[in-house]
């Protein structure tokens, strides 16, 4: 296995520091249609100003309810849907002036969740594999299907003509890697890709994950409900509720503490694993709610213990927590000049 | 004494039968108390599903070949046919389903389903099965329950639908009530509400619950036992606290270290190799010999014996063959002299 | 010991749950299905078999089917010199039926064929494109939906005049409405399964990502549901010639038969039935074969 610094891409130009992806302000709305002239009644709020960096090398975790606009980014990223507002930088290109589209689908690729509705029940895995290189001119598009196949731990003389309904779960979602990476992408988005398989097979895969980023120098955002599996394979964590950025930072320094308080929800939901101290009381009542029209102010606080007026009326800005300026939180909790009586207090959230 | 158990499953073997037999449950064997929360846990194929619907006789006769015996409160299950088996069925026991959205009917609201259903097992009129069902919404913690009695299934959220769907399986307050992975589809921040509501539920109501899930966190949080399935049997059962400090069976070990609790970043996961067998044929050794790191010789040749290291305990490997054998399938709870 | 076993464990990382014993492409599995079911063997073999004798219609050594008599009309079955009877011109009917089956099964399956093509190539136009192409297609679909099928089949006819040709055209429009929208609701869902999104995303353009991860998902259930189309467009096509806007006489074709030997009724009803009986178990036939077709194709796993 040879070391590729993840740095050192062949097609790395803007250096290092340049985050390999930036989003700046994303916006995606859905109109919701209804009665009998198909008027746009309401909206949907799927993503709603969103900045964030993804830097080079680094892996970064998507963490959040249903409906907070986790699966709607990625597609955004990938170009499977079209921005409303706001703009992709990809290594200090922005999309759709210094970079085109087909040109950025070759070094961005995705791993859905569905490992069976992700692959064509009529091809063989390795057409599968190969179809990308083969639409894209590279060179030996069946070979390079082959030895993806034994790289993801797939023998080709075994699988390459086989049909995905041949294959289990954990082997699907190898094949879905494998066509990922006949792009030669620089960034693999993978979404819940680990999430519907079964929890043997789920490490089996996170163990391949981490190697292949080593090998093919990758830069993952893996998006996922599973705060463990987030913690074990992410560098930067980043919460989101409602289509919004609720916190950013480090992936210790979210788990030592978090700012804020929906963060730390998520957190407290989580199964104690501890027989003698399991959980007594439920962090927060009710479903998250619908991204149709969203509560103004902050979004959080129509569930949120620490809400007062003036998370009704602004909305919080991202802003560093503590001393680590990688740390960010979108609450008032955090502000000191906000407004709300407990700011800048030491509370945990 | 101690009493006799609320269920008491025997030797059971399922297969189906189509193109291929599928042998999906392999002579297990479980007792369960009255008031016992159990959780039932296993990956994909591993049967705990099928055990599930085995108890409800909900598998499709024609293909499906049943063998041992199945006793609810003393009564043989199989023998159940007509009028006494949909008495049985949502009266001594009742199931919540993963997906509320499919398990509930659309076209009723849910407190028409919820009195049809205590019109059904209890015998009282209309009027009486809406107030029934008015408490049960109550009951389950849903706010504004007047007003959700005359909702649809579709105008609620997936926690809403979940409490109705507990409300309505409970009802009937049956003996026994069968979950079957009801979190698995829920944010986490509702599942763990209704876990916790399943718990208080179950010391209100004094029912025995199985809980199937796939998620050993999930079943710390409810259960008092623990039952691993594999291949279509119990490879291990004991208590809770047992079964998450002190593992025994090599699978259930590997499992506990693939929910990746507490594990260190970047480290190297330990996997437990390979997938389960397909159950085409019936298994005669241990299945997870295969994929086992420590198995024996022994192992490959003939299924492992139930071995009780400890009161409570069952585990079906070799390597604790140094512990006396438990005595005949698996007790739900320990041998307490009495 | 124990290690002796583990190394054999731990090899396969790709799981040991494959113990199919030679992988099998899916059309493969449609045949094997297809051919366990007997019924739709059967009718396929019945099918062929009326097919074949359309076809070779000419070296069968039969009688001339447009040779009348006017002393042998309306024979019973059985007489010697004409098994199945003569019609009401004293035709042979057994020829007449089998040189029938040329025109009839010609006119009830060209048109599904022809409308196949055309629908197929609309329907998954506007299923994978969506937006206003979808909108331009669809609704210009609807507009014909709006009649019943035999009502529009006349009307074309009867505005394009009797004869072969009108006949097929007017059946192809016929059959074209509801095709598309099969194919178009087929396509619009395939459209939305993660496998396009990955196509997509590796930058396939539309027309080879339609090629190569659509139709071979969408032709199957369009093709089944022709299928079940053309014993309709049989029965559309003998009430056409019956009506007297199809086939003209002296053609042999069921329809047109079925029409002139309705008089006979009275006389002799076995062998006016005849051609009523052919049309009969044809579109029996094509409907129970279609039906195995479906089940054949819907392999889950």
């Amino acid at each position: 296995m040879s070391k590729t610094d993840a740095l050192s891409h062949e097609a790395d130009r803007g250096g290092p520091r340049q985050p390999l992806i930036l989003a700046r302000n994303l916006k995606k709305h859905f109109p919701v249609r209804s009665g009998l002239f198909n008027r746009q009644t309401a909206t949907v709020h799927a993503v709603d100003d969103l900045s964030f960096e993804v830097r080079k090398g680094e892996t970064l975790g998507i963490v959040g309810e249903s409906g907070c606009g986790k699966s709607t980014t990625a597609r955004l990223l990938i170009g499977l849907m079209e921005l409303d507002d706001g703009s992709i930088i990809f290594d200090g290109d922005i999309l759709g002036s210094d970079i085109s589209l087909k040109d950025m689908r070759r070094s961005v690729q995705m791993v859905f969740q569905d490992s069976y509705a992700s692959l064509n029940p009529r091809l063989t895995i390795s057409d599968t594999i190969a179809f990308g290189p083969k639409v894209q001119g590279l060179s030996d598009p069946k070979d390079r299907a082959r030895h993806l196949m034994a790289r993801v731990g797939l023998d080709p003389n075994r699988f390459a003509h086989r049909y995905p309904h041949e294959l289990s779960g954990g082997q699907r979602q190898r094949v879905n890697i494998a066509r990922a990476l006949a792009m030669s992408p620089r960034l693999v988005i993978l979404d819940e890709a680990v999430s519907a398989l079964d929890k043997s097979v789920e490490a089996q895969v996170l163990n391949l994950l981490t190697d292949l980023r080593v090998e093919f120098g990758l830069t993952y955002i893996f998006i996922s409900h599973d705060l463990n599996v987030v913690r074990y394979i992410s560098d930067r964590v980043l919460v989101m509720y409602l289509g919004e950025v609720v916190e950013i930072g480090p992936v210790d320094a979210i788990y030592a503490k978090q700012a804020h308080p929906y963060t730390a929800s998520l957190f407290a939901a989580m199964p104690s694993m501890d027989p003698d101290n399991r959980t007594q009381e439920p962090p927060l009542a009710g479903d998250p709610p619908n991204p149709i029209d969203p509560p103004p102010g902050c979004r959080f606080h129509t569930r949120c213990r620490f809400a007062e007026h003036v998370c009704r009326d602004k909305r919080p800005a991202l802003a560093a927590f503590g001393d680590d300026p990688d740390h960010l939180a979108a609450c008032h909790l955090r502000d000191p000049s906000s407004g709300h009586s407990l700011a800048g207090k030491e509370i945990a959230a | 004494m101690s009493k006799a158990p609320l269920l008491q499953i025997e030797n059971l073997h399922v297969r189906f039968k189509s193109d291929r037999t599928v042998h999906a449950i392999n002579g297990l064997n479980l007792h369960l108390q009255e008031g016992e929360m159990l959780a039932l846990l296993g990956e994909s194929g591993s049967g705990k599903s099928v055990t599930l619907k085995t108890l409800l006789r909900l598998l499709p006769p024609k293909r499906t070949e049943i063998d041992g015996t199945v006793q609810v409160n003393g009564t043989d299950i199989m023998t159940l046919s007509g009028t006494r088996l949909s008495a049985y069925r949502g009266g001594d026991v009742s199931m919540v389903f993963q997906e509320p959205a499919l398990a509930l009917d659309p076209v009723y609201t849910i407190g028409d389903q919820i009195a049809e259903t205590v019109m059904r097992h209890k015998s009282v009129g209309r009027a009486e099965a809406r107030q029934v069902a008015l408490d049960m919404l109550t009951r389950v913690r849903i706010p504004s329950p007047e007003r959700r009695l005359k909702n649809y299934p579709h105008e609620m959220s997936g926690g809403m639908r979940q409490r109705a769907m507990i409300a309505l399986a409970l009802a009937s307050r049956p003996k026994l009530l069968l979950a079957d992975e009801p979190t698995t589809a829920l944010d986490a921040t509702v599942q763990i509400q209704i876990l916790l509501l399943l718990r208080e539920l179950q010391r209100e109501f004094g029912m025995s619950i199985i809980f199937v899930t796939h998620d050993i966190g999930v079943a710390v949080e409810i259960s008092d036992r623990v039952a691993v399935m594999y291949a279509g049997n119990i490879v291990e059962s004991g208590s809770t606290r047992d079964i998450i400090k002190d593992a025994r069976h090599p699978y259930t070990r590997g499992l506990l270290a693939a929910n990746l609790h507490g594990v260190d970043r970047g480290r190297r996961l330990d996997t437990i190799a390979g997938s389960p067998p397909s159950l085409e044929t019936k298994p005669d050794a241990c299945s997870f010999a295969p994929r086992c790191t420590e198995a024996r010789p022994q192992c490959l040749r003939a299924l492992p014996p139930f071995f009780a290291p400890s009161p409570g305990r069952q585990v079906a490997c070799n390597l604790e063959e140094g512990y006396s054998p438990a005595s005949h399938g698996l007790t739900a709870a320990p041998a307490i002299a009495c | 010991m124990a290690s002796a076993i583990s190394p054999l464990a731990a090899s396969s990382p790709s799981g040991t749950t494959v113990t199919a014993p030679k992988t099998r492409s899916y059309w493969s599995n449609v045949l094997r299905r297809f051919l366990k079911d007997r019924i739709a063997v059967a009718c396929a073999v019945i099918l062929l078999l009326l097919i074949l004798a359309a076809i070779f219609a000419p070296w069968l050594d039969l009688a001339d089917p447009y040779r009348g008599s006017m002393i042998k009309r309306l024979r019973p079955i059985g007489t010697e010199g004409l098994p199945l009877g003569s019609d009401e011109q004293g035709r042979d009917m057994l020829a007449r039926l089998i040189y029938g089956g040329r025109l009839t099964l010609l006119i009830g399956l060209l048109p599904v064929v022809f409308a196949f093509f055309i629908a197929t190539v609309l329907g998954v136009a506007a299923g994978y494109a969506g937006g206003w192409v979808n909108t331009v297609i669809m609704r210009t679909v609807d507009v014909f939906f709006a009649f019943p099928s035999v009502l529009l089949a006349i009307a074309i006819s009867g505005a394009l005049g009797a004869g072969i040709v009108n006949s097929l055209v007017s059946l192809t429009i016929v059959f074209i409405p509801p095709i598309t929208r099969v194919a178009e609701s087929v396509t619009s869902s395939v459209r939305s399964l993660d496998y396009i999104d990955a196509a997509r995303a590796s930058g396939g353009n539309a027309l080879t990502i339609v090629r190569v991860h659509v139709l071979g998902n969408v032709l199957g259930p369009i093709f089944v549901y022709a299928t079940s189309l053309t014993s309709v467009c049989m029965i559309l096509a003998a009430g056409l010639s019956f009506l007297g806007i199809g086939v003209k006489p002296p053609e042999p074709e069921w329809g047109l038969m079925l029409n002139t030997l309705r008089t006979a009724i009275y006389v002799n009803p076995i062998v006016a039935a005849l051609p009523g009986v052919m049309i009969f178990i044809t579109s029996l036939c094509l409907n129970l074969l279609s039906d195995g077709l479906r089940s054949a194709m819907n392999v889950k796993d």
